[in-house]
């Protein structure tokens, strides 16, 4: 999956999942803030991921993601 | 001192409307609510009626956070709630600086156990079932929801005691606002409707098999009965003691005066007429009146050929054979769990605006019915105080007694 894939596949699920507009997902904000993520969400934030990218992140892979960016290259790194 | 209890706000989701308005028009002409849902005929049901409810869309009202913990009964409940906070002039910045409590009736979260048991069984891995499943599930759910989206501050207990939960949900905060405990308390019941839902109840039998006549399968005391149909929903009982409600300037539908309760320590499935006789009388002692004061009463009478013969008895010989009686569940079905507090919205319903809906399908009295006074269609009547009965499986047995308010 390209890096533009990821961006697009990424962005549709987490703005449906998290009810967000899409336009709020940029690659510079940050990503707990932007789908305010309490603790519970991130079981979701879990689910959502291995349901449309096929695998199950850890909460130390959470903790190095601050920015979309951040996320973007634990996906590419996951997915590689 | 014991103080005074009076009803400020309630509200309705049922198969005969989604609001009190749409609930009073189906009352008023004795529309039916029940379905005959091909589904269940797939899945293994001997009786494919039921009370058709939509699902509601809470999505305009709720975040996400707030819905996802919520499966049918607090769907329904919310939709009922909504609508009784309204009517009782109540909102979160008033509750969350006073003391409200919560106490709902609930006795069964089936369809979200098994939507989530079925996640796990195919993902084999409970990591992967969700945030919100484990508050789907819980057989509080209505509690756990409703408490806090409004921010509710006083008690927090779900009442489970089968087809009388609704009922002695009311009855339970009755006695703590009469006692001084609870300025305030939201009451109710709250009933799925899923496929899952009834499956087991539907396995005794108990269920009528009248599928070609989907509305004239409940047949309350009629001779030819042969079961009855599920239904569900939710419906709202906002409670208050008089000063509080005064003070508020809130409206009152009725005052509760009465709250009677047995449990019959007998069968777990079969009535027995001890257990209603004592759930009667002391509802009457209770609310210190004689059986001629009662001006109408509905009937828990669901449409089983023993239950209905039993409560006939039961109503004859404590209250006599001329105060008017019906069942509304000839129209809604039996609405279970939320049948005791959605049949105290009815009754209200009929109080102020001085009617009594129809025991719809009582065509022929059996040897019981013959005895009591049960109106078949839609009455002008004036009613100042009325007795609302609910009994479940268990032996749980409840009697309210309310009365239009007077200063």
């Amino acid at each position: 999956m390209s890096r533009e894939e990821i961006i697009a596949t990424t962005k549709r699920f987490l703005s449906e999942e998290f009810e967000i507009e899409e336009s709020l997902i940029q690659p510079g904000n940050n990503l707990h803030k932007t789908l305010d993520l309490d603790s519970l969400d991130y079981v979701d934030l879990v689910v959502v991921i291995e349901e449309n990218l096929g695998f199950k992140p850890t909460s130390d892979d959470f903790k190095s993601i601050q920015s979309f960016n951040d996320f973007y290259n634990l996906v590419e790194k996951k997915l590689a | 001192m014991e103080r005074r209890v009076v009803i400020t706000g309630i509200g309705i989701y049922s198969c005969l409307g989604e609001n009190l308005n749409e609930v009073l028009d189906s009352l008023k002409s004795g529309r039916s609510g029940i379905i005959y849902d091909e589904k269940r005929k797939d899945f293994g049901y001997r009786s494919c009626l039921t009370g058709f409810v939509k699902t509601p869309d809470l999505k305009p009202f709720l975040s996400r956070r707030e819905r996802i913990g919520m499966h049918e009964p607090a769907m329904y409940a919310y939709a009922s709630t909504m609508e009784a906070m309204k009517n009782a002039q109540l909102d979160i910045d008033f509750l969350e600086k006073t003391e409200t409590g919560i106490i709902f009736g609930n006795d069964s979260t089936a369809g979200a156990v098994i939507e989530t048991i079925d996640k796990v069984r195919e993902r084999k891995d409970t990591t992967l079932i969700g945030s919100g499943d484990i508050f789907q599930n819980m057989n509080c759910t209505v509690n756990m929801n409703l408490s806090t989206i409004y921010k509710l501050k006083g008690i927090n207990i779900s009442l489970s005691a089968a087809c009388a939960s609704g009922s002695h949900s009311i009855g339970l905060g009755y006695l703590l606002i009469k006692q001084g405990l609870q300025e305030r308390v939201v009451c109710g019941g709250a009933q799925e409707t899923n496929l899952y839902a009834m499956a087991s109840f539907d396995g005794l039998g108990a269920f009528s098999i009248r599928q070609d006549t989907p509305s004239k399968a409940s047949r309350p005391f009629d001779k030819d009965r042969d079961g009855l149909v599920p239904s569900g929903g939710a419906a709202t009982v906002i409670i208050e003691s008089l000063e509080s409600a005064l003070k508020r300037n809130a409206p009152i539908y009725g005052e509760i005066i009465g709250y009677g309760f047995s449990s019959n320590g007998d069968h777990i499935s079969n009535p027995n007429l001890d257990g209603q006789h004592r759930s009667l009388n002391m509802t009457l002692k209770s609310a210190n009146i004689n059986p001629s004061e009662i001006d109408y009463v509905n009937a828990h009478a669901t449409s089983t050929p023993i239950g209905d013969a039993t409560e006939a008895e039961a109503i004859f010989d404590v209250l006599g054979g001329k105060v008017p009686v019906s069942s509304t569940k000839g129209m809604t079905g039996h609405e279970c769990w939320m049948a005791g507090a959605s049949e105290i919205v009815y009754s209200l319903l009929m109080m102020e605006n001085n009617f009594i809906a129809p025991n719809v399908n009582f065509e022929n009295p059996d040897e019981h019915s013959a005895k009591i006074n049960i109106i078949p269609e839609y009455k002008e009547h004036k009613i100042d105080c009325f007795l609302s009965n609910s009994f479940g499986f268990g032996g749980t047995n409840s009697s309210i007694i309310i009365k239009r308010f007077k200063k």
